[in-house]
């Protein structure tokens, strides 16, 4: 009973907060003989065409990944090799994407549809499912719906993002557009990186020192 | 007369240091303008499109609040309201008692700076991480941050290698790749132990409840990835109208905070995850954080509240360059903060009043805004407060004579005319203010009159030429 009549004092107190906090907002903006607009904006503005021109979405989104040091595949064997020249055998894998890509990646990997998050060191690199890609930045975007596990896509050294090709938005104005109803959003520009020594740049500072798109038909 | 206290800043850095933070700024200056410039035609349009619609979120915060807090809450997120500093920092410590949570993973947020969240909270026996490698540094050293997006810019690989050995993480190695990989081992291990992962808010938008995180490191993704509670500290004024106006807003802020076309990490959340994602946090707050924002709204100064805290005014300002961050004595430095720590000063606003003077108005930290914010007219507008609240400063002479001289044209001529005797009067002969004045300064020789001559005498076939 006691705990209770304090979480309701408490209760009491923050919603003090908020009508005091309100108060003052409409009080300071009483004085004000007119407010600013909201501004209508053509949605032309924000996009840098010129990157895009007239190209295909694909090809858009294989040179700007390249730019913020990321990597665009279109076949699994390419990934595979690529792994196995880094020494990246074992990883995490989205269940669902195990019975495409094991046959295709070969004996020489070991994929875990677990992920143990007492271990995170022990996966070389994460496989998950995005949502999509934006071509004019070349960006990854993940969402809680597809990406079968947060860590599993950004604790790993490597990060392959599984990306069907008509997935790929032509602008980030696109790309806000279809951010839908998920509950967790959030696109990937490149590598996790810092500048902050020297401004210097590292790769793989908390996420992936390697973020790559592998883009299927 | 005495030095005012950015000289004073400015003069105690090393040469190290200043050629450090000169560089750093200036280069991610060109690059921004560079990048800002050769994508978007327009892209002044851009920068004042922006300042409209967060000029009309300050000068509509009286819906906007009530109306996202409605969105987040129906997005499943507790909202909470913090009058103070203090209020804010125990709404998080209550969060965290009542889950019996002791540790707590931060990503960089300004506002915490503003409320010393952290020491707080260590003072409150929680441990509390910054996990921006930048603010770590900063954490481990009890130093302040020095620039807005670039926290250690006063300070070289060498001294952060030196600190990383005092504070046991590895031996003394000054390769930033060797101390970026050491941070990354020392800190995945905390997020996994933590319970709470706290943040800002880049922006909320008000359509969809939807709050909107930028970083490069990953590191607030990892603290929503690791934790189960997600805690957001967010300044009132960070709101945003729809969710279209992320394109924009996304756009400038990469681009004027690190000359990037888009940040590597741009997180959307809409409140707690469900339970078919195993990581994250179940639980969501977001604290209102006032700490003097509506008082300035209530200013003449209210503008100052679109800032998006992108440090592109910083990058270009020729004092900053010069004095580096701490100079400016308060969370926000450069101009922005030359205008925003003394009126969220409060009271102790005469404490930082010379900042708004440590500007020569050239501008340019308006021209580089991305929200346009007319940072001069700003600090003019401070200057006057100041100068209401205590009478003219000793360091300017008083200015009486020469409005009455400039309002009228005859004794303007005159004046000019009579203004060369200047030249012959020796600085002991002057008059006290204007000797006073010129302690600090030269005066160039007395030119007057010579623009009045040449008007007078040039030749007058100027139009015919064309």
């Amino acid at each position: 009973m006691a705990e209770k009549s304090s979480e309701f004092r408490k209760g009491e107190i923050m919603s003090d907060a908020r009508t005091d906090m309100l108060g003052r907002v409409n009080k300071a903006l009483a004085i004000l003989p007119e407010r600013a607009a909201l501004p209508d904006w053509d949605a032309e503005l924000a996009i840098a065409r010129k990157l895009l021109e007239e190209r295909d979405a694909l090809e858009v989104f294989q040179e700007r990944i390249k730019l913020v040091n990321g990597m665009a595949m279109t076949s699994v064997t390419e990934l595979a090799a690529y792994l196995k020249k880094g020494g990246w055998l074992h990883g995490y894998c989205d269940p669902v994407l195990l019975s495409v890509l094991a046959p295709q990646l070969g004996p020489d990997f070991n994929l875990s549809t677990e992920f143990d998050r007492t271990r995170i060191d022990d996966y070389a690199f994460g496989i998950t499912r995005a949502a999509g890609g934006i071509a004019e930045t070349g960006t990854i975007i993940l969402n809680d719906t597809l990406t079968s596990r947060r860590l599993g896509a950004l604790t790993p050294w490597v990060h392959i993002a599984v990306l069907p090709r008509q997935l790929i938005h032509r602008t980030l104005t696109d790309a806000v557009q279809a951010l839908g109803d998920d509950t967790n959003v959030i696109w990937a520009t490149g590598p996790s990186k810092t500048a902050d020594i020297e401004g210097i740049l590292i790769e793989g500072v908390h996420g992936p020192g390697v973020e790559i798109a592998l883009v299927l038909d | 007369m005495s030095v005012s206290p950015i000289d004073g800043f400015a003069a105690g850095l090393t040469s190290e240091t200043r050629n450090a933070v000169y560089k750093s700024t200036k280069t991610t200056h060109e690059k921004r303008t560079k990048l800002l410039f050769d994508h978007f035609p327009d892209a002044n349009r851009l920068r004042e499109i922006a300042g409209e619609i967060k000029q009309h979120v300050i000068e509509n915060l009286d819906t906007y609040l009530p109306e996202v807090e409605k969105k987040l809450q129906a997005n499943g997120v507790q909202v909470h309201w913090a009058a103070t500093a203090e209020d804010a920092n125990q709404a998080v410590l209550d969060i965290m008692r009542k889950r019996n949570a002791t540790k707590i993973v931060k990503a960089k947020t300004m506002v915490s700076e503003e409320t010393e969240l952290t020491h707080f909270l260590e003072k409150n026996g929680v441990e509390c991480l910054e996990t921006d490698l930048g603010e770590f540094i900063v954490q481990i050293d009890h130093d302040h941050p020095s620039h807005i997006v670039r926290p250690i810019i006063h300070k070289s690989r060498r001294q952060v290698a030196e600190s990383f050995e005092k504070n046991g993480l590895g031996k003394y190695n000054d390769d930033p790749n060797v101390i970026t990989q050491r941070a990354r081992v020392f800190l995945r291990q905390k997020y996994l132990e933590a319970d709470v992962g706290l943040t800002g808010a880049n922006f909320v938008v008000a359509e969809t409840g939807r709050l909107v995180l930028v970083t490069n490191e990953g590191n607030s993704r990892f603290c929503l990835a690791a934790t189960r509670c997600h805690i957001a500290m967010v300044g009132i004024e960070k709101i945003l109208p729809r969710d279209r106006d992320l394109a924009l807003l996304l756009n400038l802020l990469a681009r004027s905070a690190t000359a990037q076309q888009l940040t590597v990490y741009t997180e959307f959340i809409k409140g707690p995850r469900k339970p078919t994602q195993p990581d994250g946090p179940d639980e969501m707050h977001v604290i209102f954080v006032d700490n003097g924002r509506i008082d300035v709204l209530a200013s003449d100064c209210r503008d100052i509240l679109r800032c998006i805290r992108c440090g592109a005014c910083l990058n270009v300002c020729p004092v900053y360059r010069q004095a580096s961050g701490h100079a400016y004595r308060s969370v926000y430095p450069g101009p922005v903060g030359a205008v925003l720590s003394p009126l969220l000063a409060k009271e102790k606003f005469p404490e930082l009043a010379d900042l708004p003077k440590a500007s020569s108005l050239c501008g340019a930290c308006q021209e580089v805004c991305p929200v346009n914010i007319p940072i001069p007219d700003l600090l003019l507008r401070l200057r006057d407060k100041n100068k209401q609240a205590h009478g003219p400063s000793s360091g300017t002479p008083p200015m009486g004579a020469w409005s009455i001289l400039a309002s009228q044209p005859f004794a303007w001529k005159n004046a000019l005319a009579l203004g060369g005797t200047v030249n012959y009067v020796p600085r002991a002969l002057m008059p006290a203010p204007l000797r006073k004045w010129q302690d600090v300064r030269t005066l160039p020789p007395w030119r007057g009159g010579e623009f009045r001559k040449w008007l007078k005498n040039r030749p007058s076939s100027g139009k015919a030429k064309s």
